[in-house]
């Protein structure tokens, strides 16, 4: 036992361990390598062990020519199985209302304008919502009434574990509260199955809320839904997308989905945005990433989502029915310009893109009236003639006069096949993959392209990928992973399990990227500098730390095959000689108890090192 | 050349080994002796949820307040705790401010009423992200007015703590390209596992990655300044006694920052709980829930303002928040969503004991939209006056950009 841990305390500390064997022959195979390095380091999250020799097997163009074909290629049937539980992907905007209630929908229940719902516990996650509305309003009317005048120290009333009582014994409900972690994920576990239920509506919300991080999946979302519905929304999107990211073999659909998205952005907080995410996802962006940009375009103009988060569904045009009957009277709504203004800022144009404030009030008049019906509820597009401006409009030059729903597809049209669409779409795709500065021969290339082509995305990047640009040496490894990048293709080159993303999508989040939250629809940066500062490279640090320990629960590192050479196995290349030196003397400080745990610490190292932060 | 010999030998730089000094902590010892060296620093507070400043600075000499909050109104000023704090014969404070009252009386403290963002949204989330961009009105501004607001940093290997927020994530404001560091405590700013911190710092430090290798080295100074600030055991000055809720804590280790002088210029924090759409009031003005966040609120800005002792000299705090409430009450001793509000600035430099500000009146035609508080200064002219007259960035256009009608109100010294 001794002998073999140091035999391979021995190995780790030696030369070849540490990568820094390199024969002649390794390096020509490393040029060669090196081609297919940065096509997997760009256009996937991150290579995986045995990635780089199944592209050398299949030939680097082929590998290429089916990641632009995903709807050709087989699917990695892991992933649907992990996406399976995750229901709220697969829902439109009003399901998932009746399903993970909110107060507008409990409020219809209150007023009796709907039905409780017939399942017993989704009857128990409404029941819940309403006692808790109502006890918040009785109880703030008691503090107002006998509280102390040190009323900052509220008192909370102890939790009546009384019901819980009825199920557990008082050893299990101390273990549940005060128990380490491991023991509440034994008795969680171990709840009979047809109790479940009644136990946790027996929980006071504080212990199930503590108890969230260590109950399997389906458990925690019963507990979201009993005190938070809505919490568990935004955990299928966060768990979706990391769960894709990892395991979809459609590796450049996966990107580009997530590039899309970014560059369409919405606010999951914005109010009821909430729900109308998944499907915005799903329908407005997914299927057009590799097809035409008119039709990703039209798709985020006309979706609930877009419409709420920039406000375009409350736009009333001013020369429109809804706007005469008001005659300055009553609620003062009016035309909106959020959406008209984004819209060719960001979206198409671009900021330089030769547009003029008029341009804006003209667009957002064309708009008006393409709203949501229901939106609390969860409601779908619909053009509204009443709040439709029906006079004439000029945009960038054209004249629109139709007169209906009509005129917003005319500007749709106009924008999409404008050139300085094609120049900002262009500078945004090859900043994302090829530079922070994308060089001007490139984008013009890709311009073109996207006008001869007719805004066909899948040939821009084609001409991109076929660009000198994209494959000189000054890009390979030149740009940062943003925290999202580098936590999935740190889990890829682990070639970890995760049979849960819960803990693994908040570390996300404190990384400086929570996903489907970025406020502004900017968008996530794609700019190293806007990703490097000090609090974010020590949640790095630490980050990389415990992944390879084994401490972001829910993923299960193996790191057995990582005893020679772990930084040339995580980084599929020859790490930097000062990375290299560092870990030495890593070694020489602190020798490991075991060989295990000598191979998670410089795992550890290697992920959180300056040489995998760039890809 | 003796100079530099006998700060080698201070126990902070020693901590550093005989390597190259940072330039924050060269900084922190001569700012030890000679004061000159201090940074003037801006704390933003920003107040989430629409705070109600009809209620919070009372202007109890306007009838038409009373006849528009019959069951909410903070009664005229009669010397006891029930009562508004006399101000100046028309403004007083809630009584769960009263402990600011010394401040003001001290001209620290200043008030500005009927100020706002002129934007006309009444939604939190756009008011908010217009408040904190600078840019009311322009959604697609990338970055905040404080990380804007910072001068530009001349001195090679400025702090890595130079702006700084307090929550789990950086604010609006802060975000842009000045780095920002956002924690939600100082003492989690550090690389858990110490073997581990040191090998990634050598790892860093020796990186011939250029971006990497500075941001390392910053990433690390920061995280020694901490660990040195966070050894010794924190005392705040004059017996001040923050209080145990989020701002207190935040405001306590922002005063800490300030007074271990490491370089801090700009720092941001949060408090919620003003949205009171019902029961904003209780039976007692005392009571209810604005009286419960104002409390906390003024002890904690009060707790602050003693510990900075004779450092309130180099600190100036703003508080904001995104839009007013209804003139008038609800159905439910409640306000909803209005317009104009009030903004408190504290700090040595400030002219205070003064409101600032026209007051436009509550009668129905002065109302803004018939129902909220008009607004008289943009809240722009008041953070704008302090980033020039105290961080000394006279350069406004950059840090609002699109806003040109300025008009200070002479807040400053």
């Amino acid at each position: 036992m001794m002998m073999s841990h140091l035999r391979a305390a021995m190995a780790l500390t030696g030369m070849a361990a540490l990568g820094l064997l390199a024969s002649p022959a390794l390096q020509t195979r490393n040029q060669k390598d090196r081609q297919i390095l940065h096509a997997l380091n760009r256009l996937t999250f991150g290579p995986q062990p045995g990635d780089i020799e199944r592209v050398e097997k299949m030939g680097l163009r082929n590998w290429i020519e089916q990641q632009l074909n995903p709807e050709r290629m087989s699917q990695n049937p892991e992933l649907a199985v992990k996406l399976q539980p995750l229901e709220t992907l697969a829902m439109v905007p009003g399901e998932i209302v009746e399903r993970y209630p909110n107060r507008p929908l409990v409020q219809q229940i209150v007023n009796g304008r709907r039905p409780l719902p017939s399942d017993l516990f989704l009857r128990a996650v409404v029941e819940n919502m309403v006692f808790r509305f109502e006890t918040r309003k009785a109880a703030k009317a008691e503090t107002t009434s006998v509280v102390s005048a040190d009323s900052s120290q509220e008192a909370t009333p102890p939790e009546p574990l009384e019901p819980l009582r009825r199920y557990l014994d008082e050893n299990r409900i101390q273990a549940l509260r005060q128990g380490s972690r491991a023991d509440k994920e034994t008795i969680l576990a171990a709840l009979p199955p047809d109790q479940v239920d009644s136990i946790l509506i027996a929980m006071p919300p504080a212990l199930r809320k503590k108890l969230m991080p260590a109950a399997p999946p389906s458990m925690r979302r019963r507990m979201m839904l009993l005190d938070a519905p809505q919490r568990a929304v935004t955990y299928d999107l966060w768990e979706g997308k990391t769960y894709r990211a990892i395991y979809s073999d459609r590796q450049l659909a996966e990107v580009l989905d997530d590039f899309w998205f970014n560059h369409f952005n919405v606010f999951l907080d914005k109010g009821q945005d909430l729900y109308m995410v998944p499907q915005y996802e799903r329908e407005a962006i997914r299927p057009h990433v590799l097809g035409k940009f008119r039709d990703l375009l039209e798709a985020t103009a006309k979706s609930p989502a877009m419409l709420f988060f920039l406000d375009n569904w409350e736009s009333v045009g001013p020369h429109s029915r809804a706007a005469e009957r008001a005659n300055g009277k009553t609620k003062k709504r009016g035309l909106n310009e959020n959406y008209a203004r984004e819209l060719m800022e960001l979206h198409t144009l671009g900021v330089n893109g030769g547009y003029s404030q008029k341009d804006v009030i003209e667009v957002a008049r064309c708009f008006s009236g393409w709203t949501i019906q229901q939106p609390r509820l969860g409601g779908e597009f619909a053009f509204n003639p009443n709040m439709h401006d029906t006079g004439a409009k000029f945009v960038l030059g054209h004249k629109i006069q139709a007169g209906g729903m009509e005129d917003g597809e005319e500007v749709l049209d106009i924008l999409a096949r404008h050139p300085a669409t094609a120049k900002h779409i262009s500078f945004q795709l090859a900043q994302r993959f090829v530079s922070d500065n994308p060089p001007e021969a490139l984008i013009n290339r890709m311009a073109r392209t996207f006008l001869e082509k007719d805004g066909d995305l899948r040939e821009v990047m084609k001409t991109m990928l076929d660009s000198p640009e994209f494959w000189s040496d000054a890009q390979y490894l030149a740009k940062i992973k943003t925290p999202f990048e580098m936590a999935v293709s740190a889990v890829r080159a682990l070639d970890a399990d995760v049979d849960d993303a819960f803990a693994l999508t908040n570390r996300i989040a404190s990384l400086g990227q929570p996903l489907y939250r970025k406020q502004e629809p900017t968008g996530y940066s794609s700019v190293a500098a806007d990703w490097m500062n000090s609090a974010a490279l020590l949640a790095r640090l630490n980050f990389s730390l415990a992944l390879a320990r084994n401490q972001v629960p829910g993923i299960h590192v193996d790191t057995t095959r990582l005893s020679e050479n772990p930084a040339r196995l995580l980084l599929m290349r020859e790490p930097s000689a000062q990375t290299v030196d560092a870990m030495r003397q890593a070694l020489d400080a602190q020798k490991p108890k075991t060989a295990e745990e000598g191979r998670q610490y410089l795992a550890g190292l290697v992920i959180g090192s300056p040489d995998f932060q760039r890809h | 050349m003796y100079s530099r010999r006998f700060f080698l030998k201070s126990s902070a730089v020693a901590m550093f080994g005989a390597g190259a000094v940072p330039g924050w902590l060269s900084r922190a010892v001569y700012a030890a002796n000679t004061p000159a060296r201090r940074k003037k620093v801006m704390v933003a507070i920003f107040q989430r949820g629409a705070a109600d400043g009809l209620n919070i600075v009372v202007p109890f000499g306007e009838k038409r307040y009373y006849a528009m909050r019959p069951s909410i109104a903070i009664p005229r000023p009669d010397g006891g705790p029930l009562s508004a704090v006399n101000l100046n014969g028309f403004f007083g404070l809630h009584p769960s401010l009263r402990p600011l009252k010394a401040i003001y009386d001290q001209r620290q403290l200043a008030i500005v009423e009927a100020v706002g963002s002129p934007d006309p949204t009444r939604s939190h989330f756009d008011a908010q992200d217009y408040m904190e961009s600078g840019t009311p009105g322009a959604k697609s501004t990338p970055d905040g007015w404080l990380n804007r607001a910072l001068p530009p940093d001349t001195s090679a290997g400025g702090s890595p703590l130079r702006a700084a927020s307090f929550g789990p994530e950086l604010p609006r404001s802060l975000r842009g390209h000045n780095d920002a560091v956002a924690v939600s405590a100082l003492r989690d700013l550090k690389v858990a596992d110490t073997s581990a911190a040191g090998v990634f710092e050598s790892m860093y430090g020796a990186s011939k990655d250029q971006m990497l290798n500075g941001t390392g080295r910053e990433t690390f100074e920061a995280m020694k300044m901490v660990e040195s600030i966070e050894k010794r055991p924190y005392t705040p000055e004059g017996g001040a006694s923050y209080p145990s809720s989020r701002i207190g804590q935040n405001l306590a280790q922002i005063a800490q920052l300030i007074k271990a002088d490491v370089g801090l210029e700009v720092a941001f924090t949060d408090i919620g709980g003003w949205d009171n759409h019902v029961n904003e009031v209780g039976g007692k003005v005392s009571e209810g829930a604005l009286a419960n966040v104002l409390n906390q609120f003024g002890q904690a800005l009060a707790a602050f303002h003693m510990d900075l002792g004779d450092r309130v000299q180099d600190v100036v705090v703003v508080t904001m928040s995104e839009f007013g409430r209804t003139a008038h009450e609800n159905g439910n001793r409640g306000t909803d969503h209005g317009h104009a509000n009030v903004m408190f600035v504290m700090g040595g430099d400030v002219r205070g004991g003064q409101v600032y500000g026209d007051w436009p009146g509550l009668a129905d035609h002065q109302l803004y939209e018939g129902r909220d508080l008009a607004l008289t200064t943009d809240f722009r002219d008041v953070l704008g006056e302090v980033v020039s007259r105290h961080l000394g960035n006279r350069d406004l256009g950059r840090v609002f950009p699109g806003y040109t009608a300025w008009n200070f109100r002479g807040l400053m010294v």
